[in-house]
């Protein structure tokens, strides 16, 4: 069934699909109306979840773990600083190995106080051991919080699904509504291994001295340092669990196919434009434009930040002539952090393409069809270097 | 090669059981000795006091009639001779007892 619907009802329906049964959220700003339409469809009767409405976002987050320790499906979403409020419980929910799935809407972080759209928020969360997936429209939105739930649970590590605050959450289009039946076959029940189950205690996560140990059975125990490498190397080995469920998705579901780099005009490009969210899709009608004009360029749209890609970026582009990186985020004092991870996915290769980096968009800053074709025009030259810092699109100064 | 397709094989889950911190004997400064002259159910050889077994922390002292402590994991936090109502128990020295254990 299609209906016309904002990004934030997409994201909504989608974790009512996944028949979450546990949310928690903290309502006030920076969140969005994603958590407000989850609790009118929880007291409505359509959702057989349990909605724990909290006083923070640090909060919301350690009810979700919680929950999820239980043995609960359990769903969070925030924006900006909502997101840097949960940071602690962000690092506690990836070591726990807990399949919590959230919804960042990408906005900027204050100071000063700013709602509007950049992926400041999530970037700077990168290293929390969480899996980063960015939906481009709100068919992806929908789609990639199903897909969120599966690999969250696969691969026991809390997933992100982050996408464009304002330019997705809140505005409305078409999109396809699966069928219930079809995701209960894509999407089956959470059953963990391990959950709080008060017939047999345990202790989950308590002080992990640095060597291992011998448990009460007289088993060895991880250590600390055991316990992150494994997190670390199932991150890694997520990217084929990503993969497959790629394929069973647009199988099922017939849309999709494309799990860690979207292309268009991809495969004749000598340049490319890089990017994450809903900006790969504006870019789209720039490449039309310059296409007309003889640049052969093409726009890619990176699905997943973390694990990154880097096998896939070096497979895709490595034969390229020049890339060119639109970020909405900055390492502060360095340069985009999606420019330099790429970098560094190429460094192996002995044939590589320039890479340019230009950050845009930050605070919900406009970004102007012209202005992205004239940075594409002014980058895609063979006489073209790498950088190694950005360049600045729609700065007035 | 089959790849694999085990994820989370090393989290920190334990069971209740002694030992599961580490053999926490190792951290003791101070070593509770109970001397049997004192101590109540060893002196009227019946099931009464047990305010040490109650007290501590870790469950390292049993409810017999001479309380015996496991060294191997009492940390020696000192609660137990607190709480002991004669004063049997007092915290000496770990290194004079190993001092007294090389001689």
């Amino acid at each position: 069934m299609h209906i016309i619907e904002s990004g934030n009802v997409a994201a909504a329906l989608g974790v009512k699909l996944a028949e979450a049964s546990v949310i928690a959220a903290y309502p006030i700003t920076p969140q969005t109306p994603l958590t407000e339409k989850l609790s009118e469809l929880v007291d409505a009767g359509e959702m057989n979840a349990q909605y724990i409405p909290v006083e923070s976002e640090h909060s919301a987050l350690a009810v979700c773990i919680a929950a999820s320790s239980a043995g609960s499906r359990a769903f969070t979403a925030t924006s900006a600083n909502g997101l840097l409020y949960m940071n602690e419980q962000l690092h506690w929910a990836a070591g726990a190995r807990l399949p919590i799935v959230m919804c960042v809407v990408n906005r900027g972080i204050g100071a000063p106080w700013t709602v509007w759209n950049d992926h400041q928020d999530s970037i700077s969360q990168r290293d929390t051991g969480w899996i980063q997936l960015y939906a481009c429209d709100h068919q992806q939105i929908l789609d990639t919080v199903l897909k969120a739930f599966r690999l969250a649970e696969t691969v026991s590590v809390p997933v992100m699904v982050c996408y464009d605050g304002y330019i997705l959450s809140h505005t409305y289009m078409p999109f396809e509504l699966p069928d219930a039946e079809m995701v209960r076959r894509f999407l089956p029940p959470f059953a963990p291994e391990y959950f709080l189950d008060p017939k047999c205690p345990k202790n989950l996560n308590t002080v992990t001295l640095p060597d291992i140990r011998p448990d009460v059975r007289g088993n060895t125990a991880p250590g600390y340092m055991e316990i992150r490498h494994n997190l670390h190397m199932d991150m890694r080995k997520s990217m084929d669990v990503i993969s497959d469920i790629e394929i069973e998705f647009k199988e099922i579901f017939g849309r999709g196919g494309y799990p860690f780099i979207e292309p268009y005009r991809v495969n004749d490009a000598d340049y490319v434009a890089v990017c994450m969210g809903s900006l790969s899709y504006h870019l789209r009608d720039v490449i039309d434009m310059l296409r007309k004009e003889g640049i052969a360029v093409g726009a890619a749209g990176l699905r997943v930040y973390r694990p990154f890609p880097d096998k896939a970026v070096a497979d895709a582009f490595s034969h390229k002539k020049g890339l060119i990186v639109f970020e909405k985020a900055l390492s502060y004092g360095n340069q985009g952090a999606l420019f330099a991870d790429i970098k560094a996915a190429l460094y192996a290769k002995t044939d590589r393409p320039f890479v340019r980096n230009y950050i845009l968009g930050l605070g919900g800053r406009e970004i102007k069809t012209t202005e992205l074709a004239d940075a594409l025009r002014n980058s895609c030259k063979p006489s073209s270097a790498t950088t190694d810092r950005p360049e600045w699109i729609g700065l007035k100064m | 090669m089959e790849k694999d397709k085990t994820f989370a094989n090393r989290k920190s889950h334990s069971e209740p059981g002694p030992g599961d911190g580490g053999r926490t004997g190792s951290w003791r400064v101070l070593r509770p000795v109970i001397d049997p002259e004192k101590c109540i159910p060893a002196k009227t050889n019946k099931k009464a006091c047990f305010s040490c077994w109650i007290f501590c922390p870790d469950g390292v002292i049993t409810k017999t009639k001479l309380p015996v402590i496991d060294y191997e994991y009492c940390k020696g936090c000192g609660i137990c001779a607190e709480e002991c109502p004669t004063g049997a128990i007092t915290m000496v020295e770990e290194t004079l007892v190993i001092m007294e254990e090389e001689k």
